[in-house]
């Protein structure tokens, strides 16, 4: 019946759903997760990496995180070559604003901006919505640090912890019990780690499948994003007692 | 001819224009009021094309308002002041914008702030400005008498001491000047100077 429905995005169903974009959030719904965690100093990003072989240039490429300004980066879930796309677009509309106004563009702004150009492809042009959920983390003047999630249908809210991406909603309820308001930024990537431990899939977790980025103020007052080395994850996994040794044979 | 200058003061900022709206040799009116309230903590100034100064001005105070509606905060002085000058940039090369703005403001962070944006879109940040034939005299004056954090009293005298220079140096000199001022509680105009009733 909802067949008829489905084809175009630009329809509602008679129920009044949108079924491109909740099946563009099924897709997402299979990608590897992503976590982020607001504390009073900083924001926390973790994300699982699908792709993983020791053939791969870590050094230079993130599959996960990316940054749009000097000021705010994101974590994505979906597919990959859509969040490139919506990546450079954010990035263009940050300094796009930075021109206009000689300032750093504010979080919300830039998310809702984004967001209004996903919802275009969810009311018309025929094209399907984008199958990406992000997570973005920035600090701004206005509101310091702050966190926002947003999905395929152009929504988005401001969130102390979210998960996005495969087992999201165990992920969710586990963050729920777990928060606390006055959380630091340590105490926040201890809590990042320890739930994706337990909602990730794969049977060992080393700093392969993972990507760890931070968003704080520097001691100078300037805004840093920072991607944790795969190194210093491993180390962080074994201290906070997440690591499962590949079982032996 | 059409004046206008401004200055900063201790946690404050004047603005001062003449209010005579000219057409060639006839003076439509001489209480029109060229410094327009572009939110609750910034002040206009603009001289120039009459048309044009409406146009200009009206457009940057909507699209200030605008900004402050859809993200619930207002702009910074330095952000309304690149905005404005982006949009004499853009136009400059097509239909050029032929408004002269002094803008002054006051920002909780940052305090009192002085803006000179030319009709080219040059935009300069500094304690004192002037625009139009008046500026001779004003930068002069300005130049002599100002110092850094002047009280307001300080700052209307001196405010005073360039029109009269202009009054009795300038040949056509306009015949009434406002005075408005901008500090941590707002924007608002301060007083007149006038030798004709209108």
């Amino acid at each position: 019946m909802s067949r008829r429905y489905d084809s175009r995005t630009t329809i509602f169903s008679p129920e009044g759903r949108l079924y491109q974009v909740e099946y563009a959030m099924e897709a997402i719904g299979n990608a590897g997760s992503a976590i982020g965690i607001l504390s009073k100093d900083g924001v926390v990003l973790v994300g699982e990496k699908k792709v993983t072989s020791k053939l791969l240039q870590t050094s230079t490429s993130t599959e996960k995180m990316y940054k749009i300004d000097d000021h705010v980066a994101c974590a994505v879930a979906g597919i990959m070559s859509d969040a490139n796309i919506l990546i450079n677009t954010a990035r263009v509309q940050a300094q796009r604003y930075t021109f206009s106004y000689q300032e750093p563009m504010p979080v919300e702004q830039l998310v809702q901006s984004l967001c209004d150009t996903k919802q275009g492809y969810t009311q018309f042009g025929g094209l399907r919505p984008f199958g990406v959920s992000f997570l973005f983390a920035g600090w701004d003047k206005n509101y310091g640090f702050q966190l926002y999630m947003s999905d395929p249908s152009g929504n988005y809210g401001g969130w102390k912890a979210a998960a996005v991406g495969a087992n999201n909603q165990a992920a969710q309820s586990m963050l729920k019990q777990d928060y606390k308001d006055d959380i630091s930024r340590e105490e926040a990537v201890q809590l990042a780690l320890k739930v994706l431990s337990k909602t990730m899939d794969s049977t060992s977790l080393t700093s392969e499948k993972l990507e760890l980025a931070e968003i704080f103020l520097s001691s100078s007052g300037k805004v840093k994003y920072q991607v944790c080395t795969p190194d210093d994850l491993g180390k962080m996994l074994v201290k906070y007692g997440v690591t499962q040794p590949p079982a032996e044979a | 001819m059409e004046c206008v200058f401004g200055m900063v003061g201790k946690g404050f900022a004047l603005v001062v224009a003449d209010t005579s709206a000219v057409n060639s040799i006839l003076v439509h009116k001489s209480n029109e009021d060229k410094i327009m309230v572009l939110d609750s903590h910034k002040l206009m100034g603009a001289s120039g094309e009459a048309g044009d100064r409406a146009q200009f001005t009206e457009y940057v105070q909507k699209n200030v308002a605008l900004y402050q509606y859809r993200n619930g905060i207002p702009l910074t002085t330095k952000a309304a002041a690149n905005f404005m000058r982006g949009e004499l940039a853009t136009a400059l090369r097509k239909n050029p914008y032929m408004v002269n703005i002094v803008l002054a403001g006051h920002d909780k962070e940052t305090g009192p702030s002085l803006y000179f944006i030319d009709y080219i879109a040059t935009l300069h940040k500094v304690d004192k400005a002037a625009f139009g034939y008046g500026s001779y005299f004003a930068l002069s004056m300005m130049d002599r008498h100002y110092h850094p954090n002047m009280t307001v009293d300080e700052a209307v005298k001196l405010a005073d001491q360039c029109i009269e220079e202009i009054r009795s140096r300038l040949v056509v000199a306009p015949q009434n000047f406002v005075i408005k001022i901008v500090d941590k509680d707002g924007a608002r105009e301060h007083s007149w100077r006038r030798t004709t009733k209108d």
